[in-house]
C-alpha cells in the first residue's frame, strides 16, 4: 500500500530578512470582474468569490462595472474620514508610547475597508465592527474625544473604565459594543438581521473579523444562520494577511479565497480590493442593497494588508520582512483615493497639505480636550465604585456590600497614603 | 409546605383558574402568555417549533405565534445564543432552548463572554435580555450526555442570573419573571420532574403532579420572584437547603427518618437569597446542602461558605454536603451516582449525631 501522504504545513512567502514576495495574492484587472445584479442566485457568485473587484486601475482611474460613480464630494469626503483615520491612529500610538494609554491598535493601511463601508451603509444599519474597525465610527462622525476619552478610562469614558482601549461602541450611531474576543459579534450581528426582517424593518446588519477569526466556530455559526433564514446581513473577512504572527494560510487561505467560504455555505460570496475606496464602496453598496431587497446575505472578502504591527504589544519585525508593506502589490488606500482624486482634477498636493494639517490640528486639540477629563494617571478620575452598577440592571445585595466593603478599603488605603497612624 | 393558596395571597392571583399541570405544561403555559402579552417575545431552539421541542415544553406556540416567532434553529448552541444575543440588541425578548444542558458548553463562550457581560462593558446601552432554558438532571437513563446539572458553571459567571425551580407552580412564575427579566438569565428544568415529584426511589411507580400542590398552576400571568428562596416546610431540628429535583429526594429523606427538617428550595442560584438560607440554619444550627451535580467545587461549595459565613456561631455541626459522586453520570450506574435517598438519609444521621 502506497504511503505518500505528508505532513502539511501552510507557506509563509517571506520571513525576516527573506525577500517580500506576494506572488500568492490572486489579483484580477481592474475593471475586468463582472457586476450582477443584486438578485444574482448564489451559485452564480462562485466566481466573484474568487475573483478580485477593482475600480482604480494604475492611471488612478475608475473603470469598469463596479465604478460607483460617486461625486468628486464624496470622494472627498471619504478621502478626509480616511486620512482622519491614519492621523488619530499616529497620534494614539505614540500617546501609547509616552505611556498615556495602556494599549492601541492602529488600522494603517487598511483605512479604507471601514471607512468605504461606513459611507456606503445607510445611517439607521448596525454596525457590528471588530476592534481594527475605528474607521466605521470616524465616518458616523464619531467626535474623536468620545473615543480618546475610551482610551484614556477617564471620567468621560463611554465604557465606565471597563474596556481595554480601542472597544468603543455608540447606541446613537448605531455601532455594538466591540468585544475583546474574536468572531462573537459575527453570529450577533446575523441575529439582530434576523430581528429586523422579523419586525419588518428595512435596516441591515453588518459585521467585520479578520481572517484569522474564520477559523472559529462563531463564524461558521454566522455564515449558517444567515443562510438558513436569508438574514438582511454583510458579512466582512477583512483579510489583511496577518493574525498577529499567523500567516493568512494557518486561517485556511491557501488556494482558495475566504470570500469563497460564501458559495460554499449557501450565501453570496465576493472577493475585493479592500485598498480601492471605490471598490470596497461599490461592493457593499451592492451587498446592502441585496440585502435589503430580500435577496439574503452577502460574505465580502476585503483583500488587504495590515501595514502595521498587530496591535501596541507587536514586533512584526520577528516574523516577516520590515519592507513587506513597501511591495504589497495593493498599495495604500488614501494615497489611491488622493491621486484618483488629483487625476479628475477635483484634489491638489497643497489641498492635501492643508487638510492632513486641519486634521493634525483637530485631532491634537481633541486630544487636549480628552486629556482634561482625566487620564488614567491624573484625574478626573470616575468613581471606582462604578464597577459594580451595570453587572445587573440593579445591584444585588451581594454587589452592593462589596461596593461598601471597598469604600472602606480605600478610606484606609487613602488613610495610609497620608501617613495618618 | 408553602401550598398554592400561600402563593396566591402573595402575588394577588387568588382570583385565577387554577389548573392541575405538570412541569411542560406549566413551562408552555409561561411562554404562550408571554408570547401573548409581549410581541417581542420570541423562541427558538432545535426542534422546538413544528415538533413542540423534544420534551413538548414549546408544544402548539408555533401554530399560534407563526414561524416568525417560534424558530427551529440549526444544531449550533453556539449560534443560537450569539443569534439571541443579536435579536435582543435589536428590541427582541429571545428565550433560546439548549435541548440539554450537556449541549451548552458549545454556547459557553457566547454566554461567558458576550451575554453575561454586554451591559457591563457597554456602561447599559446595550443590555442582552435573553433567557436561556435547558433541561438538566439525570436519572433519566440519559448517560453521561444527557444528565448534567451544570448551574455551577454559570452561577461563578457575574451577570447572568441563574434559577432551577422545583415545582411546576414556581416554574411558571420563574419563567414569566426571567422572560420579563431585563438581565439574561440561565433557565435550568429538572427534567426527572418534568412530569411528577421524584421522591429518588426509581423502583416505585411513578407518581403525577396532580397530588401535589405545587402542580396546581393559575392559568393566568403571576410570576416567582428572582433571587427568591423558598421554605417549603418548616422544621426545628435541622436545615437542608437543596434546589431542583432534590427537594423531593430530601423532603421524603427527612419524612423517613421521622426529622423535623426544615428544607429550604434555593431557586434562584444566582442571585442568592442568602438571608432566608441564613435565617433558617440560624434557627436549626445544623445545615445539609444537596445537590445533583459533582460535589467538587459544585455549588454547594459556595453554599457552604456563604452560610457558614454568616451562622458560623449557631452551628452545633459541621455543614455536610450531599451530592453527584466525582466522576460523570454513567448509565449503567445511574442510580448509585444518583443522590438518592440512602445518601441523604445517612448524611442527616451523621449530621443528627455530630455534637
Amino acid at each position: 500500500m502506497a504511503n505518500n501522504a505528508s505532513f502539511h504545513m501552510p507557506l509563509v512567502p517571506a520571513r525576516p530578512g527573506e525577500a517580500p514576495d506576494f506572488s500568492y495574492v490572486r489579483l484580477s484587472p481592474a475593471g475586468a470582474v463582472r457586476k450582477p445584479p443584486i438578485d444574482v442566485p448564489v451559485p452564480y457568485t462562485a466566481d466573484l468569490a474568487e475573483e478580485l473587484v477593482r475600480v482604480l486601475d494604475d492611471r488612478h482611474q475608475a473603470v469598469g462595472p463596479w465604478d460607483p460613480g460617486l461625486a468628486p464630494a464624496e470622494l472627498q469626503r471619504g478621502l478626509r474620514y480616511m486620512l482622519l483615520t491614519r492621523i488619530f491612529d499616529d497620534r494614539m500610538q505614540r500617546t501609547q508610547r509616552q505611556g498615556r494609554i495602556t494599549f492601541y491598535v492602529r488600522s494603517f493601511g487598511e483605512e479604507a475597508v471601514s471607512v468605504a463601508a461606513g459611507m456606503a451603509l445607510a445611517a439607521d444599519d448596525m454596525l457590528f465592527p471588530s476592534y481594527r474597525n475605528q474607521g466605521l465610527f470616524i465616518a458616523r462622525d464619531m467626535p474623536l474625544v468620545e473615543m480618546m476619552c475610551q482610551l484614556l478610562s477617564n471620567s468621560r469614558d463611554m465604557c465606565r473604565g471597563r474596556q481595554l482601549p480601542v472597544m468603543y461602541h455608540s447606541k446613537a450611531r448605531r455601532i455594538f459594543s466591540i468585544s475583546g474576543n474574536l468572531a462573537t459579534q459575527f453570529p450577533q450581528a446575523v441575529g439582530w438581521a434576523m430581528a429586523s426582517a422579523i419586525k419588518g424593518e428595512p435596516h441591515i446588519a453588518s459585521s467585520w473579523l479578520g481572517e484569522g477569526s474564520t477559523a472559529e466556530a462563531d463564524f461558521h455559526h454566522a455564515l449558517l444562520f444567515a443562510k438558513v433564514y436569508r438574514a438582511p446581513v454583510i458579512l466582512n473577512v477583512v483579510n489583511n494577511q496577518w493574525a498577529i504572527s499567523t500567516f493568512q494560510g494557518f486561517a485556511g487561505g491557501e488556494q482558495k479565497s475566504f470570500a469563497a467560504r460564501g458559495p460554499g455555505a449557501g450565501i453570496a460570496g465576493i472577493r475585493v480590493d479592500g485598498n480601492d475606496f471605490l471598490a470596497v464602496h461599490a461592493v457593499m453598496s451592492w451587498a446592502a442593497a441585496r440585502a435589503r431587497e430580500g435577496h439574503g446575505p452577502t460574505l465580502v472578502e476585503h483583500v488587504t494588508y495590515r501595514a502595521g504591527a498587530h496591535s501596541t504589544s507587536d514586533d512584526p519585525s520577528r516574523y516577516r520582512p520590515k519592507d513587506d508593506y513597501e511591495h504589497w502589490p495593493l498599495g495604500d488606500p488614501v494615497m489611491r483615493l488622493k491621486q484618483h482624486l488629483v487625476a479628475l482634477g477635483a484634489w491638489s498636493e497643497d489641498q492635501h497639505i492643508a487638510l492632513t494639517a486641519e486634521l493634525e490640528a483637530h485631532v491634537a486639540a481633541q486630544w487636549k480636550e480628552a486629556v482634561s477629563y482625566g487620564t488614567l494617571q491624573q484625574g478626573p478620575s470616575l468613581d471606582p465604585a462604578l464597577m459594580f452598577d451595570d453587572v445587573y440592571k440593579e445591584r444585588t445585595p451581594r454587589l452592593e456590600k462589596q461596593a461598601q466593603q471597598l469604600h472602606e478599603e480605600r478610606a484606609i488605603h487613602m488613610r495610609n497614603k497620608a501617613g495618618a497612624p | 409546605m408553602n401550598d398554592v393558596s400561600d402563593a396566591a395571597k402573595q402575588t394577588g392571583i387568588e382570583q385565577m383558574n387554577v389548573k392541575q399541570m405538570n412541569m411542560v405544561q406549566a413551562l408552555n403555559s409561561a411562554m404562550n402568555i408571554a408570547m401573548e402579552r409581549d410581541p417581542r417575545v420570541v423562541v427558538l431552539g432545535e426542534d422546538v417549533g413544528y415538533f413542540g421541542g423534544v420534551f413538548r415544553v414549546t408544544e402548539g406556540l408555533q401554530k399560534k405565534y407563526g414561524t416568525h416567532r417560534v424558530i427551529d434553529t440549526p444544531i449550533a448552541e453556539g449560534g443560537i445564543v450569539g443569534a439571541s444575543i443579536g435579536m435582543a440588541a435589536n428590541g427582541l425578548r429571545p428565550v433560546a432552548e439548549i435541548q440539554f444542558a450537556d449541549y451548552i458548553y458549545p454556547a459557553y463562550d457566547q454566554i461567558v463572554s458576550e451575554l453575561a457581560r454586554l451591559r457591563y462593558r457597554s456602561a447599559g446601552e446595550f443590555p442582552a435580555p435573553v433567557t436561556v432554558r435547558t433541561p438538566c438532571g439525570g436519572g433519566i437513563r440519559g448517560g453521561q450526555t444527557h444528565s448534567q446539572s451544570p448551574e455551577v458553571l454559570f452561577a461563578h459567571v457575574c451577570g447572568i442570573k441563574v434559577v432551577m425551580p422545583s415545582t411546576p407552580y414556581d416554574a411558571k412564575g420563574l419563567l414569566l419573571a426571567s422572560i420579563e427579566d431585563d438581565d439574561p438569565v440561565i433557565f435550568f428544568e429538572p427534567k426527572r420532574i418534568y412530569n411528577g415529584p421524584f421522591d429518588g426511589d426509581p423502583d416505585k411507580p411513578a407518581i403525577g403532579w396532580n397530588a401535589h400542590p405545587g402542580g396546581q398552576v393559575p392559568e393566568g400571568y403571576y410570576t416567582v420572584p428572582i433571587g427568591k428562596a423558598n421554605v417549603v416546610r418548616q422544621g426545628a431540628a435541622l436545615s437542608i437547603v437543596t434546589y431542583g429535583t432534590m427537594v423531593h429526594v430530601c423532603l421524603a429523606a427527612a419524612s423517613d427518618l421521622g426529622l423535623d427538617a426544615e428544607v429550604v428550595d434555593v431557586r434562584s442560584i444566582a442571585p442568592l437569597d442568602i438571608d432566608t438560607l441564613a435565617t433558617s440554619v440560624s434557627k436549626t444550627g445544623r445545615c445539609l446542602i444537596v445537590h445533583e451535580a459533582t460535589g467538587f467545587a459544585g455549588f454547594g461549595a459556595e453554599l457552604s461558605a456563604s452560610i457558614q459565613e454568616e451562622c458560623f456561631w449557631d452551628l452545633e455541626a459541621p455543614i455536610l454536603r450531599v451530592a453527584g459522586w466525582d466522576t460523570p453520570y454513567p448509565h449503567a450506574f445511574e442510580w448509585d451516582y444518583f443522590p438518592g435517598k440512602t445518601r441523604v438519609k445517612l448524611a442527616l444521621e451523621k449530621l443528627m449525631r455530630a455534637a
